[in-house]
């Protein structure tokens, strides 16, 4: 087993919708040294019950370290690991970009090439939306570097897993 | 439905859970619980410093099995909780923390003395609450002691808001309490068993290394069992002392930093390790990459944070020590005695040769060594006292001459080793077993940081003694300035102190003294003997060290022995 390897992690976590939970999670990660890359929170139908989707990495002993001290925590109900569960999972992002006489036609095509969408217009700029995996919405911002982004406001991964139902897509993105 | 009043509800839910004695200091914000208080049949015993509240009640909780309570005002009351919580969390002791807080208005307002002390305590309590509704306190009461006595104990904390003490709500008991998100794990894994038990048959040089969990789970006899029908020797680590008896010749001892030769060359060449409720603290295991090395190593705890998290483990066993113990003498049993004892004698005779080549020793000369005292103190009380301990060479010359060969009597801060828990300790020990006799052992610098407590102790008459080896010095950092720095004395040399016997008589106390090594017995039953606080001042030799040693960092076979 190569137990070695850093690797990504997306955990999804059920926990009790209170004051002060984010906070022990977080203080949870900053005060063992453990990494969150992004990490988002929302009430799930159940308004007791918040979902955190968090983005960590780390060799398979702290992924399981961070597993554990999470399941510890009295406010989280259930620890989810995607990592090897079919699943799919999302990220937004807003861009604000320079959009110039030669450059609005281009990056208009981009828009449409990738799927997403123009939600603000001004004199020198277009808000666009894109949502996608990771590497697609970073694989959008690099084409659209050239053209000068002004600001990026970006989600941070939210995940669910597959069922395994017939006609499901297991193990597809 | 009656109407009652927020404090009233308070200790109506604290009586509830059998709370009879707590350890506090008052303040503005909790001055409606203390006014409510003499009503109730609960006994206050009024500490001189908060943190002193939350050691007393931690060995409170230790020696009387139950959970320790105490209560404070806001801000500073609150934050001089703090270093007690922490030495509880680590030491896993139920205690539960109530602090003031101002009224639920002025939160967050920087009022005067407030203080966000769920905050700051949330990542050294096992949970804390902040309750903004009088209709949540019984609740939070009921949940906090089910949370702090269940699965691996620990301290919680609950914080008050003043408003809420008079408002009135209805009061309904809470039979049960129930959370989704909290589900310790009691039992384990049987397929795990029938591996250990394999590995039991299988191995040459097997060893158990027993701690804290054993005690809280009541295991102590369920391990002696297991140690005897396997023929496994057992080591200890600080907090597992007492779990098994010492004149037993499967006794190794303690193992670590200060541990046995014995027990730590056995943890070198075991090829089984089967480790029950520790965690594989750095004081254990040395360098940890070398750490029982040759063993396959099995790990049994309640916390499954502790499994896998310093050593890797081949058979992790989520569960109570006491349950698991039970559970593999019960499999145990099934087997043919033969098979689980073949080929002991070769790794049994060489424990026994370790021990007698290489056994605890000090020489007593001229001036009293403290060991002595130690020795001394436990041929006098024939290891029938509850004894607590500063931190520092008190707690290590404690831990390795005072012979703890039953549960329970040994009440030290481990994990967080906080100079100044034992005098508090004491007091706490002392009112949870009044029918037994409690000696703090004490460092001239460590008694300094709670000695308030005294007046605590003279107040409430209890016949505590803290024996003070008193060599001027913080030793043990002066032991480390000494072997690792040169011999460069920084700031350790506390020869300016106050006279000790003058002290206790100024607090009401009794205080004795013993300067030559003859005069150590006869102060002893002086003291012990006494029915009064009483402090005994021995002033031991000054360059005295703790031996063994392992220097930090260095594999825990690798001992300095003198």
């Amino acid at each position: 087993m190569n137990s070695d390897k850093v690797e990504k992690h997306i955990l999804s976590l059920m926990v009790e919708n209170q004051p002060g939970v984010l906070a022990r999670i977080a203080g949870l990660f900053s005060g063992r040294g453990f990494n969150i890359e992004s990490l988002c929170v929302a009430e799930t139908i159940d308004p007791d019950v918040s979902r955190i989707t968090l983005v960590t990495v780390g060799d398979l002993a702290v992924t399981e370290q961070i597993k554990k001290q999470l399941n510890k925590l009295v406010n989280v109900i259930k620890v989810f690991d995607f990592t090897d569960t079919p699943h799919v999972h999302r990220e937004m992002a807003l861009l604000k970009i320079h959009a110039r006489p030669e450059t609005r036609a281009e990056i208009l095509r981009m828009v449409d090439i990738f799927r997403s969408r123009v939600v603000d217009v001004g004199a020198d700029y277009y808000t666009v939306e894109v949502t996608g995996d990771e590497d697609k919405i970073t694989a959008f911002l690099n084409l659209l570097k050239p053209m000068g982004i002004k600001e990026i406001a970006r989600t941070g991964a939210i995940a669910l897993a597959r069922e395994k139902t017939k006609g499901g897509q297991n193990g597809k993105n | 439905m009656t109407k009652m009043t927020g404090v009233q509800i308070l200790f109506q839910a604290l009586q509830e859970e059998g709370v009879t004695t707590i350890f506090g200091y008052p303040g503005g914000a909790v001055l409606d619980i203390y006014n409510e208080l003499p009503k109730t049949d609960i006994k206050h015993i009024l500490v001189r410093h908060e943190q002193g509240a939350v050691h007393a009640a931690d060995a409170y909780a230790r020696a009387s099995g139950g959970v320790g309570v105490c209560l404070v005002t806001s801000g500073p009351g609150a934050t001089n909780t703090v270093t007690g919580i922490a030495s509880a969390y680590m030491d896993s002791v139920p205690v539960v923390v109530l602090t003031g807080q101002v009224p639920r208005h002025l939160i967050g307002n920087d009022a005067f003395q407030e203080v966000d002390i769920v905050g700051i305590t949330r990542p050294c309590t096992k949970h804390n609450y902040l309750v903004t509704d009088i209709k949540d306190i019984a609740r939070i009461i009921k949940e906090a002691f089910h949370i702090a006595r269940s699965g691996r104990p620990g301290p919680v904390l609950i914080d008050l808001p003043k408003d809420l003490m008079t408002m009135t709500a209805e009061y309904k008991p809470l039979k049960a309490v129930s959370l989704r998100s909290y589900r310790p794990t009691y039992n384990p894994n049987l397929k795990q068993l029938d591996k250990v038990i394999k590995l039991i048959k299988s191995a040459r040089k097997p060893m158990i290394l027993a701690g804290g969990g054993v005690l809280l789970s009541k295991g102590s006899d369920a391990l002696t069992a297991f140690a005897k029908k396997t023929n496994m020797p057992v080591a200890a680590t600080l907090m597992g002392l007492g779990v098994f008896p010492t004149k037993s010749r499967l006794w190794l001892g303690m193992i670590g930093m200060h541990g046995t030769y014995r027990a730590n060359m056995s943890s070198g060449e075991c090829d089984l390790l089967i480790a029950i409720g520790v965690r594989f603290d750095d004081r254990v295991t040395g360098k940890i990459d070398v750490f029982a090395k040759k063993a396959t190593i099995v790990h049994v705890d309640i916390d499954p944070t502790s499994i896998q998290k310093n050593v890797p483990v081949a058979i992790p066993v989520v569960g109570d020590c006491r349950i698991t113990l039970e559970l593999l003498n019960e499999l145990l049993d099934k087997e043919d005695p033969a098979t689980i004892h073949r080929q002991r004698r070769a790794w049994l005779d060489q424990i026994e040769e370790w021990k007698n080549t290489k056994p605890l020793a000090y020489e007593q000369k001229d001036e009293i060594k403290p060991q002595y005292v130690i020795e001394k103190l436990y041929e006098l009380t024939k290891g029938d006292a509850i004894i607590t301990t500063e931190v520092g060479q008190n707690q290590m010359w404690t831990a390795q001459y005072y012979n703890f060969d039953r549960p329970n009597c040994f009440i030290t801060s481990g994990g967080l080793g906080v100079m100044g828990f034992g005098l508090p300790a004491a007091i706490g020990a002392q009112l949870a077993r009044p029918d037994k006799l409690v000696v703090d052992i004490a460092g001239d610098g460590s008694i300094q940081m709670n000695i308030q407590e005294m007046a605590t102790a003279v107040q409430y008459g209890l016949p505590i003694k803290v024996a003070i080896l008193n060599n001027q010095y913080l030793g043990m950092v002066r032991q480390w300035q000494e072997m690792f720095y040169d011999k460069r004395y920084s700031h350790t040399d506390m020869q300016f102190a106050p006279d000790f016997v003058k002290l206790a008589e100024a607090y009401g106390a009794v205080g004795l003294r013993a300067v030559k090594p003859e005069e150590v017995e006869p102060v002893l039953k002086e003291g012990l003997f006494n029915k009064k606080t009483v402090i005994m001042d021995f002033q031991v030799e000054r360059e005295e060290k703790v031996y063994p040693m392992v220097p930090a960092g260095a594999p825990i076979t690798d001992m300095l022995l003198v």
